[in-house]
């Protein structure tokens, strides 16, 4: 592969990665915005997405039926029950501790994660007598603009999502109600608006966005069990807090960035080794001193960033600073 | 201001709180002797509960403090080393609950004491058992390339305050740049920062020997330990391990102990409330004078250095250490046992360290043990009870929060009461303050 190539796939690998993470992290800020909760149970409501995408692709595949239409329903019914199951996870162990302190939540959010995620399993145990599912590929391999089907897919539907929730929260009576809670949930209920309504749509929106991006990473990654909700939930958590919590631009951003590095700097220790880059003297110098590394190195470099840009952005990229009420 | 006066429970009376713990003490103590190596392990996990169970009334109760060392020390000192010579996974399971104590106390200065949300705590952890773990085996052979067998267990006693050391720096260093971040910021680079050592530990191969560990860790000589024990050694024909395993039982016991002291001092101490004013309001604790860095770094270095000197101990218990044993459930473990305990409260995390442990380890093992054995799960072939213990410790995580967010044992401030003839006529104290519960 030439310098080029590699970075066309350094570059569009990276985007495809950031949109799934952008839109994972999309589902931590919405709640994060209304409740300032970190909804640990994002991971496995994002894992359940994958499960339920599974689960309908392999019913609809006997059926003679176009890839992508079968990949759109299975979006949308992942969507509805990461959705539903959202709601319900709010209902149940978040909404009776509103008022108590931060960090009683952040517990139920723990437990409520580790339930799913071995109901999760059990599911598929009993549904499938096995504890690995392996998406059955529903697209073709014929490459479309340069691009796999499963790589275009990706980028249209975060795309679409993306436009969607933006246009849904600035544009709409009901993006309005959610902004006013996430501002001021007292005042909110005071001009008229049904806070615990428009928390459980919030939860809803979040859901339903983990559920599509459990699908999405379901059809690139093809592997999917009870407990991949773990990793992607803290990088796309990460990628929440590196654009600034709270957010909506900033999690797009912060995806996307964190999906590029982490691209970066596997390709590096990878092709590094290689010494692939041969007309570059400083990313070759980089590459030698990455030599004989791990993969996983590129988690180092992602949390390594975060914390430098945190350090000197104390809230993230895109969020705003805080004023204390004093 | 005035406080809700609690009903009086038999427990507030001294003389009969310490007839009852004293009677409690007794019954689960021979309970626990009579069955620790008959009944099946359902049964002896809820029995061993029950005796775990005196520590938590101990603490609890108002009794005479002659009545509190009564129950305790023997009970700690002969009746748990005897079960556990019996029976040597119940002193692994204890082995384990002190280390998550010390664990849970350190984390409790971090986050129930200062607020300070940590996310990666254990890479201390791992820091004091990679201390010990790398000079105490072959591996500094191998990293030096002179070979060897690496350092004699004597210098472990060396290496637990150097394990000590190591994890403050590394605390202070962490601590250092990333303090002036709040909340849930402090909480993501912290959960990062512990990745990040993990990553280490699993990649850095040349030092940490990666995801294999490092195995083989000298143990310290524990002769004099043989000869302080000879009589009980010879009385009951111990086996080498079972010498080593008291030794460590000692030797945590005795950690603990200093850990408790410490914590309980702390806790009344000029910087114990320095944390809490920075818990409370961090602009009102500034502007009182608190010096905002320097109380934090000394909650996070405090903090440190208890996993530390653990981790050292983990090392010699585990004799290998590796990546796996420092995830980032661990941290969130840990956490768990803080809240789940009692944020801020001494004995609420030690005892949230004991729930947490105890269902993990032996309950929750035990029970599926035993559903296994039931006809309904005979050879269904899909429902493995023994693979779905953390689908019951989250629903008990989430009931406990549900209906008793405030933890097992809550933590109790002493208030302090300024006499009215103090403050009548200038605002300073001219008579010395009184303190009372």
């Amino acid at each position: 592969m030439s310098d080029l190539q590699i970075w066309q796939q350094i570059i569009l690998q990276g985007l495809i990665l950031g949109v799934v993470y952008a839109i994972i992290a999309l589902g931590y800020t919405m709640v994060y915005g209304v409740l300032q909760l970190i909804n640990f149970a994002h991971s496995e409501v994002f894992a359940t997405g994958a499960v339920v995408g599974y689960q309908v692709l392999s019913l609809l595949s006997g059926t003679e039926m176009n890839g992508y239409v079968k990949i759109i329903i299975a979006l949308l019914v992942a969507m509805l029950i990461s959705g539903g199951l959202n709601i319900l996870i709010e209902r149940l162990a978040y909404r009776p501790l509103r008022g108590a302190p931060k960090l009683v939540p952040l517990i139920t959010a723990i437990g409520v994660s580790f339930l799913l995620q071995d109901s999760l399993r059990l599911f598929i145990n009993i549904k499938e007598k096995t504890d690995r599912l392996s998406y059955p590929s529903v697209l073709g391999s014929e490459k479309i603009m340069g691009l796999t089907p499963t790589e275009l897919l990706l980028i249209i539907v975060g795309a679409i999502m993306l436009i969607g929730l933006n246009f849904l929260v600035n544009r709409t009576k009901l993006g309005t109600a959610i902004r006013a809670v996430a501002q001021d949930g007292q005042t909110a209920r005071l001009m008229g608006i049904n806070t615990n309504n428009i928390i459980s749509l919030t939860f809803f929106i979040g859901g339903a966005l983990g559920g599509v991006a459990g699908v999405l990473w379901g059809v690139k990654f093809t592997q999917v069990d009870g407990y991949i909700g773990i990793i992607p939930g803290i990088k796309a958590f990460t990628a929440a807090v590196l654009g600034g919590i709270g957010s909506i631009p900033g999690a797009v951003v912060g995806g996307l960035v964190l999906g590029f590095l982490e691209n970066l700097i596997g390709a590096i220790s990878v092709f590094g080794i290689k010494m692939s880059f041969t007309d570059n003297a400083f990313l070759k110098g980089i590459g030698s001193v990455l030599m004989n590394i791990g993969a996983e190195w590129k988690d180092v470099g992602a949390f390594m960033a975060l914390i430098v840009i945190l350090i000197f952005k104390p809230a993230g990229l895109l969020g705003k600073a805080t004023t204390e009420k004093v | 201001m005035t406080h809700a006066v609690k009903k009086q429970g038999i427990l507030d009376n001294p003389s009969l709180a310490s007839l009852i713990i004293l009677i409690y003490t007794a019954v689960t103590s021979t309970l626990m002797l009579t069955v620790a190596t008959t009944a099946n392990n359902l049964v002896q996990a809820l029995f061993f509960a029950a005796f775990l169970g005196t520590v938590v009334l101990t603490f609890k109760s108002k009794a005479n403090t002659w009545a509190k060392i009564l129950s305790l020390a023997p009970a700690l000192m002969v009746v748990m080393p005897i079960i556990g010579i019996r029976n040597e996974f119940l002193l692994e399971v204890v082995l384990q609950i002190v280390i998550y104590a010390a664990l849970a106390l350190g984390l409790n200065i971090v986050v129930g004491l200062a607020g300070l949300l940590d996310l990666g705590y254990v890479a201390f952890f791992a820091v004091g058992a990679y201390t010990w773990g790398i000079f105490g085996s072959a591996q500094i052979g191998r990293i030096t390339g002179a070979g060897g067998e690496g350092l004699d267990g004597n210098w472990f006693w060396l290496f637990l305050a150097l394990a000590v050391i190591v994890a403050i720096i590394v605390g202070v260093l962490i601590g250092l740049p990333v303090l002036k971040l709040k909340g849930d910021y402090l909480a993501i680079v912290t959960l990062g920062l512990g990745e990040v050592i993990r990553v280490f530990a699993n990649n850095l191969t040349p030092v940490t020997n990666g995801p294999n560990g490092v195995l083989g860790i000298n143990p310290p000589h524990i002769g004099w330990f043989h000869t302080l024990m000879s009589p009980i050694i010879n009385r009951f024909e111990l086996t080498e391990p079972q010498v080593f395993a008291l030794f460590l039982y000692f030797l945590v016991l005795v950690v603990i102990a200093v850990i408790v002291l410490f914590n309980m001092r702390l806790d009344q101490s000029h910087i114990g409330r320095s944390w809490i004013a920075i818990r409370e309001d961090e602009i009102a604790a500034q502007a009182m004078g608190v010096p905002l860095v320097r109380t934090k770094l000394i909650a996070f270095a405090t903090g440190a250095s208890f996993a530390g000197v653990m981790g050292a101990i983990f090392a010699i218990k585990q004799t290998a250490v590796s990546p796996e044993d420092f995830t980032f459930f661990q941290s969130i473990g840990v956490l768990v046992m803080v809240i789940l305990g009692g944020m801020g409260s001494i004995p609420g995390v030690i005892v949230g360290a004991m729930a947490v442990t105890w269902l993990q380890l032996d309950f929750l093992k035990s029970l599926s043990e035993y559903l296994n054995t039931l006809p309904a799960f005979q050879n269904n072939g899909v429902f493995d009870p023994a693979k779905y213990e953390k689908l019951f410790f989250g629903l008990l995580l989430i009931f406990m929060m549900l209906f008793r967010p405030q933890g097992l044992l809550p933590a109790v401030r002493k208030h302090i009461k300024i006499p009215e003839s103090a403050t009548v006529n200038s605002g300073v104290s001219q008579q010395p303050v009184q303190e009372v519960k």
